[in-house]
């Protein structure tokens, strides 16, 4: 096996790892996002804890694993992107602080204030961070500011229409993902309460990935990879029909599928992105000429030689382990069965 | 130095020490609640699962802190640190990359089946849930000390492409320098672990309230943290002479030696004075027993820093202070476990309230040692980055200043907000004792030896 297509597997690799944090992170972001209209009362909210209680951490370090594979096989785009970007992933940082702590010390205490404050934490938190990742992405897509010297620009400049409908798109796929997490998980009231949410969020969702392809094909590079290998198209169609047919089983109220398509768009949206910004990692806005490729960022070839064994070895060990506690905690919980974290 | 620079060292060194105030309590407190976990298996008595309870409530508190603080100092190396990230990321972002593979999975997957199925599961699965959250502490642990022990004693490795590129993995996960610290630092956490432990059950103890339980836990905090502490002084020696040799700027500023010598003598009182290089004050002097520390011979040559350039020594006063509190804690503690077991032993532990409520009182002393011991080995290691080859100065990232002002301030703000919190949470669910109610008074739980 060449450098280089070690270096490719890797990239395939990375983008997988992160795929699978939106992926999992999706349905636990949007439960946050939610949280406060879902649950009314405190039986309630231990319903939701726990319906992402015993999986947000190991599906958070499906983010530290990819942040470390990109420290690992990517050293230049790592140290680039996260300078580059840094009162971005700075913010990114303090909503994973209030992430976890919101949800974890909320019913740590009964005092009112305490409960309100850590509740609001959680779920500003999570909206923050679905914004910030679909800003982030989308502008990965859409190339960056970066010249000669450089990051040429500032955090307000990742803020354009594109970028802010990546935000958007984010934030309606885990709102969607997380509302119908909820009704697999629980049964009663916040159930039922998901299910309207589920409804209008999965329109407003389809439509605004709509918007999004439109905008791709017409403000962003993204689509010429599809357009020298037309059979590549069939990742974004994919993405397309799975939100239709998510739409439609939302509709029917069937919703372990509909479950599966928000998941199956996600992930097809994010192989959409990561096929057009090949060899790209980090696109620049003002010339190709400062983009950083897989190529010029690739780890050595024994270091990537190595960790890809590691990754072989490991990863389905982790997709195991994390398949079994799914399969653990398969009970519907209810109101009156509901600990939360207590 | 620009204040770009001094400004993100100092930002690291916040966010480290903060993180590493959750760090070790994770890793020697998981140790013991699996444990008890393990002893309810083997002898169905509750009271162990109670104990399991009790701690791993607390436990899982610090444990969410510890995995917040530790994201942070993930995305620093980038975010902070690119210049380092660029050169040194071949070798050093693998070893961050596995922890997160084979650690941080473990312990994360298997910390929420433990919380949430500990009512669902069986006694065994519990027990192996919680073996496996040790498991990944402690393996998370040895990961980092790795990339750590790389910027340490840098092995395995060629300079090529203008970065340091890996040439033998093998190397790098067998570097001695890691392997010590990695001793070292995990048998401190142990002692971490076991007084809180202990620090803990005195409060209840000193009370008459929960006797049985809290003096069964007692014992389990003293048996690990005597074991720990009466081994850490021959580790952190070993340690401490064998980073001497392979970092004699490090060596040097241990002891404060200003001149190569042989038959070095030790000082018990010693007052360093960097700016004339030599020292105040030398009191309570031992001959040749200074020698022996560093070369295991009366006779043997140290190091001084008439041999090490001015631009390529740390601050002295930082690596020899901290080295000594270090050092005398580790002997603290020792005396302080023997002690405690003596009274363990003559089954006096309930009546000795001083002794008790010194137990209590030091429960901060382990996590001041700990951070000591770092500081020896971070600081020790300046001006460089990465030893011998990379500055501190030359690894920073080129943000503004702006940029750095504003993570600083709101890292210290949120990590005090976190921190206030956390220390309110511990407090109270530690004060409340055990919940369940057959374990409320000393004596109802049967056969508890």
């Amino acid at each position: 096996m060449s450098h280089e297509t070690v270096a490719i597997i890797w990239f395939g690799l990375w983008g997988l790892i992160w795929t699978i944090y939106f992926v999992l992170d999706g349905y636990t972001l949007g439960t946050g996002m939610l949280f406060p209209f879902l649950a009314r009362n405190r039986q309630e909210r231990n319903q939701l804890q726990e319906a992402v209680g015993p999986f947000w951490g190991g599906n958070e370090v499906w983010l530290i694993t990819a942040g470390g594979a990109t420290f690992a096989a990517f050293p230049a785009v790592y140290a680039d992107l996260f300078s580059f970007l840094y009162t971005p992933m700075m913010l990114i940082l303090f909503a994973l602080f209030f992430r976890a702590a919101g949800l974890e010390f909320m019913h740590k205490d009964d005092a009112p204030l305490w409960q309100k404050s850590w509740k609001w934490a959680f779920t500003i938190s999570s909206f923050t961070l679905a914004l910030l990742f679909g800003v982030a992405f989308a502008n990965l897509f859409y190339g960056l500011k970066i010249g000669p010297s450089g990051y040429e620009g500032t955090l307000f400049s990742l803020l354009h229409p594109y970028g802010l409908l990546g935000g958007l798109l984010f934030i309606s796929l885990f709102a969607v993902s997380g509302a119908l997490w909820v009704m697999l998980k629980t049964v009663g009231d916040v159930a039922e309460r998901a299910y309207k949410v589920a409804r209008p969020a999965s329109v407003v969702a389809t439509v605004v990935l709509s918007l999004f392809f439109v905008a791709t094909s017409n403000r962003t590079p993204l689509f010429n990879n599809f357009t020298k290998a037309p059979i590549l198209w069939i990742v974004p169609a994919f993405a397309f029909v799975c939100a239709l047919l998510m739409l439609l089983f939302v509709w029917q109220k069937r919703i372990g599928l509909a479950f599966t398509n928000i998941c199956l768009t996600i992930f097809t949206l994010m192989a959409t992105g990561f096929i057009g910004m090949f060899p790209n990692m980090l696109p620049s806005r003002i010339d190709d000429e400062y983009s950083t490729t897989l190529f010029e960022a690739a780890g050595s070839e024994l270091n990537l030689k190595i960790m890809l064994g590691v990754a072989i070895v490991m990863v389905p060990i982790v997709v195991g382990y994390q398949l079994w506690s799914y399969k653990l905690f398969k009970e519907k919980i209810t109101k009156e069965t509901a600990k939360g974290y207590q | 130095m620009s204040d770009v620079l001094l400004l993100s060292r100092f930002q690291f060194a916040i966010t480290v020490f903060y993180h590493f105030l959750f760090v070790p309590l994770t890793i020697g407190l998981i140790v013991l609640i699996a444990w008890m976990e393990t002893q309810h298996v083997r002898t169905k008595n509750p009271l162990y699962r109670q104990m399991a309870d009790f701690w791993g409530k607390l436990f899982a508190i610090n444990f969410v802190l510890g995995v917040v603080t530790g994201i942070t100092m993930e995305f620093q190396f980038g975010t902070n640190w690119s210049e380092y990230s660029k050169y040194m990321g071949d070798i050093f972002g693998s070893p961050l990359a596995i922890e997160a593979l084979v650690a941080f999975f473990l312990e994360s997957t298997f910390m929420g089946i433990w919380l949430f199925g500990k009512d669902k599961i069986s006694p065994k699965l519990r027990a192996f849930s919680i073996w496996m959250v040790a498991l990944g502490t402690n393996i998370s642990a040895l990961w980092i000390i790795t990339a750590n022990g790389f910027m340490q004693n840098p092995v395995g490795y060629i300079e090529r492409n203008g970065r340091i590129e890996l040439q033998n993995f093998w190397e790098v996960v067998t570097n001695p320098y890691a392997w010590h610290m990695f001793v070292h630092t995990v048998v401190s956490c142990y002692i971490v672990g076991a007084f809180f432990v202990m620090a803990v059950s005195a409060w209840h103890l000193l009370r008459k309230q929960h006797i049985e339980f809290f003096k069964k836990s007692f014992k389990y905090g003293l048996i690990l943290g005597l074991i720990a502490a009466t081994a850490t002084p021959f580790i952190g020696h070993k340690s401490a002479s064998f980073a001497a040799k392979m970092q004699p700027a490090k060596g040097a500023a241990l002891e404060a030696v200003w001149e190569t010598k042989e038959s070095l003598p030790f000082h018990i009182i010693q007052i360093p004075d960097p700016e004339n290089e030599r020292n105040i004050v030398e009191f309570l002097t031992i001959p040749k027993l200074g020698s022996y520390f560093y070369t295991h011979s009366f006779d043997g040559k140290v190091v001084g820093f008439d041999q090490i350039p001015k631009d390529e020594r740390p601050n002295v006063n930082i690596v020899f202070y901290s080295f000594r509190l270090m050092v005398a804690l580790g002997l603290y503690f020792v005396a302080l476990f023997w002690y405690g077991f003596y009274l363990y032993r003559k089954n006096k532990l309930v009546e000795s309230r001083r002794f008790l409520k010194l137990v209590m009182y030091s429960v901060l002393l382990p996590y001041v040692a700990i951070n000591a011991g770092w500081v020896v080995a971070e600081v020790g290691r300046q001006p460089w980055t990465v030893y011998g080859l990379m500055r501190t100065a030359e690894a920073v990232s080129p943000i503004s200043l702006s940029q750095i002002v504003f993570s600083l301030v709101s890292l210290v703000l949120f990590y005090t907000i976190l921190l206030i919190a956390d220390v309110y949470l511990m407090l109270k669910y530690a004060k409340k004792g055990p919940y369940t109610s057959t374990a409320t008074k000393g004596g109802e739980i049967q056969h508890v030896s």
